[in-house]
């Protein structure tokens, strides 16, 4: 996808240190309107610092990140965050959960967050489940809540920290065509954390690679695969390549 | 927004909960029991340890004046429950530890909140706490004598020294072990730092603050026999001395039985309020 408007999300030159260690060195990047960008790197390559960066809980050293123009200074709701644990409030019921976010929204009865908090429920596929308890419901479920908690409130950018890696594999590709179904359904603007290729590739418009001490972008990698997307792109050639390149990418460290 | 359920719905995910849920004690290498197994087993501890004091008590080794039968404990017993002192003894030995104990819980919490919630709290309180802990708190007994006399107030006054500085540290500890994604969800929520506190940190703790107090209130029964052994004029421990005046040992272990079955009843009471306040933890005992 071209930028054919101004980027909903800029990252303009962010350092972070962490006492002695670089986290992020001089990290630029931006995110169009109603894009889906994927970060992936290796373990310790700065990506989760730099969600940290744009969600507004971590202070970059340098630089900064901006969301419409706005420089971020802290977290806000604009941006909703899903977290790799589901962070799920235990005493609270599925829907509970999703209500408590709408708590924020001032303009909402109880009856309307409730209806509202269904709604989004149902978008992620539990329908049914909206009595049970975060330790009656399993990993993939409790992180279906979570999304839906995110969705909810309609943040202008959706940023997940590798949602799905604690899942299981099966549960995991499920997940994906779940979030790229959602995606495609009601576009917006999305960053994905994750250190699964497959799973970038899969989501993506756009790959953004990085490489670790320091945090750096090694390369930004455009998806040009047709949407709507099913789990049978994952086999062809196309998807492949983009596979074969990214993970050359990562591995090509000393750059 | 459409609200038809899209594809990939919870099919696979949906039948395999998020680990088995434990039913009961796991032990490290035996396989588990069932309640009706660990309930036979439990009893069968017990009715062990009878007959073993039975067996010891009829071999004629120790003389009965020092240990008498069971079956002399129990009718001294059932002799106190008849002329109605046990049960005066317990309702004045429970409402002193009641007072003294909701005194320092009512005090406690909001303390070992604050101190779990903010460093600076916690720097002025806990090493405050630890130090004070530490003392004996049987020797503070003859100062709260002169303090504040003999009367309940005294029984009080010894059961909140013995447990109201271990529950502000065990309260902040409970605090302090929510863990900090809850208090980065509150805040991409838009949440102040003190409705974090409030709506999110607070009852994520809640479940281990229980547990806190309900330990605690262990110990606040042993003060309790502590202070009044040494100057009551009423409850079990005053009539615990008072029956070693009179050799009367078989009242002395009566009432020492009575107060294990006292505290074994605040425990399991506890234990079934957690279990009904907190409904949603898995596999809570």
């Amino acid at each position: 996808m071209t930028l054919l408007t101004a980027p909903k999300v800029e990252v303009a030159n962010v350092t972070k240190q962490f006492g002695e260690v670089t986290a992020l060195s001089d990290i630029s990047l931006t995110l169009g309107q109603n894009e889906f960008v994927s970060v992936v790197g290796a373990s310790g390559c700065g990506k989760s610092t730099l969600l940290s960066v744009i969600a507004g809980l971590e202070g970059p050293t340098a630089g900064s990140a901006s969301l419409g123009g706005h420089v971020l200074t802290g977290p806000g709701r604009d941006r909703g965050v899903v977290f790799q644990s589901a962070t799920l409030l235990p005493w609270l019921t599925a829907l509970g959960n999703v209500e408590f976010a709408l708590r924020g929204e001032e303009d909402l009865s109880k009856k309307q967050r409730i209806d509202r908090a269904r709604e989004v429920l149902a978008q992620v596929g539990l329908d049914g489940f909206e009595d049970k308890y975060p330790s009656q419901l399993s990993g993939g479920m409790q992180q279906r809540v979570a999304l839906a908690r995110s969705l909810s409130y309609g943040p202008e950018v959706l940023l997940m920290d590798e949602p799905f890696g604690a899942l299981d594999a099966l549960t995991r590709r499920t997940m994906q065509e779940l979030l790229t179904e959602v995606w495609e359904k009601h576009r917006m603007t999305v960053m994905l954390i994750t250190h699964d290729i497959e799973e970038a590739v899969f989501t993506s418009d756009r790959v953004i690679v990085m490489t670790p001490r320091p945090g750096r972008i090694r390369a930004e990698i455009p998806i040009e695969l047709d949407r709507p997307r099913h789990a049978d792109i994952i086999g062809t050639p196309a998807f492949h390549s983009y596979y074969t390149e990214i993970l050359a990418l990562i591995h090509e460290r000393g750059h | 927004m459409s609200t038809a359920p899209v594809q990939g719905a919870p099919t696979a995910e949906t039948s395999v909960p998020a680990g088995a849920p434990p039913r009961r004690r796991r032990s490290a290498v035996s396989p588990r029991l069932t309640r009706a197994q660990y309930l036979t087993t439990a009893v069968l501890g017990f009715v062990g340890l009878l007959a073993i004091w039975t067996a010891i008590t009829l071999s004629g080794l120790v003389n009965p004046l020092f240990l008498p039968s069971p079956l002399a404990v129990a009718n001294a017993l059932v002799g106190q429950a008849a002329n109605g002192q046990l049960l005066e003894d317990v309702t004045v030995s429970t409402y002193r530890v009641m007072c003294g104990y909701l005194l320092a819980t009512v005090m406690a919490l909001p303390i070992g909140l604050l101190a779990g919630s903010f460093a600076r709290v916690e720097a002025v309180v806990e090493p405050i706490m630890d130090f004070i802990r530490y003392m004996p708190v049987v020797a503070f007994v003859p100062l709260t004598i002169l303090w504040v006399g003999t009367d309940d107030a005294q029984k009080f006054l010894i059961i909140w020294l013995g447990t109201f500085f271990q529950q502000v540290l065990m309260v902040s500890d409970a605090v302090r072990q929510v863990p900090s994604s809850f208090r980065n969800l509150g805040a991409t929520l838009g949440l102040s730092r003190l409705q974090i506190l409030i709506r999110i940190v607070f009852p994520s703790s809640l479940p281990r603050v229980w547990d806190a107090l309900r330990i605690s209130l262990g110990w606040a029964w042993t003060w309790l026999v502590v202070a009044e052994l040494v100057a009551a004029t009423s409850g079990m421990g005053y009539r615990i001395t008072q029956a070693q005046r009179f050799l009367a040992t078989d009242i002395i272990i009566g009432y020492v039985l009575v107060l294990g079955v006292l505290g074994l009843v605040f425990d399991q009471l506890m234990r079934a309020g957690g279990r009904s306040l907190f409904r949603y933890q898995k596999g809570r005992s």
